[in-house]
């Protein structure tokens, strides 16, 4: 059996930022693997542990800076990478969704997976669509935002929680071949041991470009452009205390006293 | 240009984003100059239809096929609503849901797709305005095409009131029942417990910010001291460090305190649609730009291993070693 779990390098914005043109100025940004797909990496690990001859295989598109997170995914545990990169792709302003869906669409051709595990949402764009737009291409069954996932192999389903909205669960069954998006709290991701760390140096990681997959830049035209992006402009007016922690936990104390929810 | 939107509902009722959804719809289509269709598929379709037939709404679509909601059904109906009703655009709704179906209607019609819009203003170019980088951030996208499909954030938009009259037609959709290739069996309630903090009078909320396991206790006794109830964000549930009943936002539970002081919380979308009717919302949070101070009525920034301490001894409490 193989799963394919995709994989994003995200973008986190430090505390005090510029923006520079259409997105947050370069060295503001640092770079980490998606929260929602180290739990994705982590189910499908776990699968591979609890099954024999299960191969898991990340698939990023992203830039070379990405090969760091793509081998954290490596070091712990999956046993193969493919990135999915070229100077067209640099070129692209935006990717939309669509466009990432079919860049992952080509590579699951090629890698005909039994799962698709992705992330319920890039904590960066947050389209939280990716992993749908994917299964619609490929023409398999899908569920979006499963915390709960209990597999059965041989019967062909999965039987799944679909996290809703105010503490409800749906339980769902799967055919597989499915796209599950994965949602946090599902697992507990593990650390990259340093024997990991060091067998992911060792791990195939293929780049392909889109010529490699059969697409042309054609992929990437989109009806969607990005025109602007601002800080919004705050429509709270809070009070900020200043000063001293012993000053600003001074004010807040009075406050609390003030307001009757606290007393001494 | 016709707008389509899309309601939902569960378990025999209809989600407060229905009506926002309306509102959406309607205001989008006045500024195309066109019709606002909704579409209603699956449960008691009549008595839903008859409660979103308010004001400004132009036409109704049922689909009268199974109870609750199935993505394959949806993925099914929709394109064929899509087609009968001649809508150029299409409007669904970003919850948990509508993320199961959105992103598969669109790349089925093949149309470019927005998701999570907090505004729209329609036009020969369509201008969407969502967030990123955790709201940090807000983005403008101009969509250059006759048709496309967005998802809209829900409690975006006010409810549609007012009852309207539009026509409400059953479409006989083809439903190919091979196709549907996943079944819901149920549902489950998870997060209750001895504790209930949809019922605390002040919140001492815990996020991420506070690093480790070992160091929930520095909240913990705050909220003693205080005398609060110790709620939290979704990572230090993820993470075990508390219990799900604990946990505030979107997939846990509402609350209204009259204080809610969230500490080392962001303020993403999801932790705020739990706490955001709270009376008064103080923040301690080293980042000025984080999304939680555009809804806090007080805020501290600065570290919070600083200020906790601090505070517990105004009280006359003690701040455990970390
Ligand atoms: C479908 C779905 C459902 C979700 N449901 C929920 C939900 O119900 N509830 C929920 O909370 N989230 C939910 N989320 C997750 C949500 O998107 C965020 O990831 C989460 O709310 C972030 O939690 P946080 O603010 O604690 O962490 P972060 O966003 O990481 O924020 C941590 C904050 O701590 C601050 N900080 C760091 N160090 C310090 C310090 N020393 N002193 C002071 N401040 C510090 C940082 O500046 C930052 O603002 C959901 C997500 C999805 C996709
Ligand atoms: N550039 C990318 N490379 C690999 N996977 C991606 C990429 N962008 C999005 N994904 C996957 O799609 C999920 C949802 O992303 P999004 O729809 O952008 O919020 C992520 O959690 C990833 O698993």
């Amino acid at each position: 059996m193989k799963i394919l779990v995709t994989v994003k390098e995200v973008a986190e914005v430090e505390d005090e930022f510029q923006i520079s043109g259409l997105d947050v100025d370069e060295s503001y940004l640092e770079y980490d693997l998606n929260e929602w797909d180290d739990y994705a990496v982590e189910e499908a690990v776990q699968t591979s542990e609890e099954n024999d001859d299960v191969e898991v295989v990340t698939v990023t598109i992203g830039p070379e800076r990405a090969e760091e997170t793509v081998r954290m995914a490596l070091a712990k545990g999956a046993d193969r990478a493919v990135r999915v990169w070229d100077d067209a792709l640099e070129g692209a302003e935006y990717l939309s969704v669509e466009a990432k869906a079919e860049l992952l669409a080509a590579v699951a051709e090629e890698e005909e997976p039994d799962l698709v595990f992705s992330g319920v949402q890039a904590a960066d764009d947050s389209n939280g669509a990716t992993g749908v737009a994917l299964a619609n291409k490929l023409d398999m069954e899908w569920a979006a935002v499963v915390n709960t996932l209990d597999l059965d192999i041989e019967g062909e389903v999965a039987h799944v929680h679909r996290e809703l909205e105010g503490g409800i669960e749906e339980l769902t069954d799967v055919q597989t071949p499915a796209v599950l998006t994965i949602q946090s709290g599902i697992n507990e991701p593990r650390y990259a041991s340093l024997r990991g760390i060091r067998q992911a140096q060792q791990k195939p990681l293929d780049v392909h470009g889109l010529g490699d997959l059969g697409l042309d830049e054609s992929t990437l035209d989109a009806d969607i452009e990005r025109t602007s992006m601002y800080e919004p402009e705050s429509e709270g007016d809070a009070t900020l205390w200043e000063g001293s922690a012993e000053e600003t936990a001074g004010e807040l104390a009075d406050f609390l006293r003030e307001k009757g929810v606290v007393e001494g | 240009m016709t707008v389509l939107a899309i309601t939902e509902h569960r378990r025999g009722e209809l989600r407060d984003v229905s009506y926002e959804v309306i509102t959406a719809g309607r205001e989008l289509a006045d500024e195309l100059g066109g019709e606002l269709h909704l579409g209603v598929i699956s449960g008691d379709v009549d008595a839903f239809a008859d409660d979103v037939n308010r004001d400004g709404v132009d036409a109704i679509h049922t689909v009268d096929h199974g109870e609750e909601f199935n993505h394959d059904v949806y993925a099914q109906a929709i394109p064929q609503l899509y087609e009968t009703s001649g809508a150029d655009v299409l409007l669904m709704p970003n919850t948990v849901n509508g993320l199961d179906y959105a992103p598969a209607v669109a790349d089925d019609l093949d149309l470019p797709l927005l998701t999570d819009a907090i505004a729209l203003d329609g036009g020969d170019v369509t201008e969407v305005t969502r967030e990123q980088y955790g709201g940090k951030v807000e983005t403008t996208f101009d969509v250059d095409a006759e048709a496309y499909a967005l998802t809209v954030r829900p409690a975006e938009w006010p409810r549609a009131e007012g009852d309207g009259d539009a026509p409400v037609g059953a479409v006989d959709v083809d439903i190919d029942e091979d196709a549907i290739g996943s079944e819901v069996t149920g549902f489950e309630e998870v997060g209750s417990g001895d504790v209930d903090i949809t019922e605390a009078d002040v919140l001492v909320s815990v996020g991420r910010g506070i690093e480790d396991e070992e160091n929930i206790v520095l909240i913990e006794e705050l909220a003693d001291t205080l005398g609060a109830t110790l709620s939290s964000s979704r990572p230090i549930v993820d993470n075990g460090w508390l219990p799900k009943n604990r946990q505030v936002g979107q997939s846990g539970k509402v609350v209204t305190p009259d204080v809610y002081i969230a500490i080392g919380i962001s303020g993403a979308v999801q932790h705020v649609a739990g706490m955001k009717g709270a009376d008064t919302i103080v923040a301690i949070n080293t980042d000025p730009s984080a999304p939680i101070y555009d809804l806090a009525d007080y805020g501290i920034v600065d570290d919070l291993f600083d200020v906790v301490p601090e505070l517990i001894e105004e009280f006359g409490g003690e701040a455990p070693n970390l």
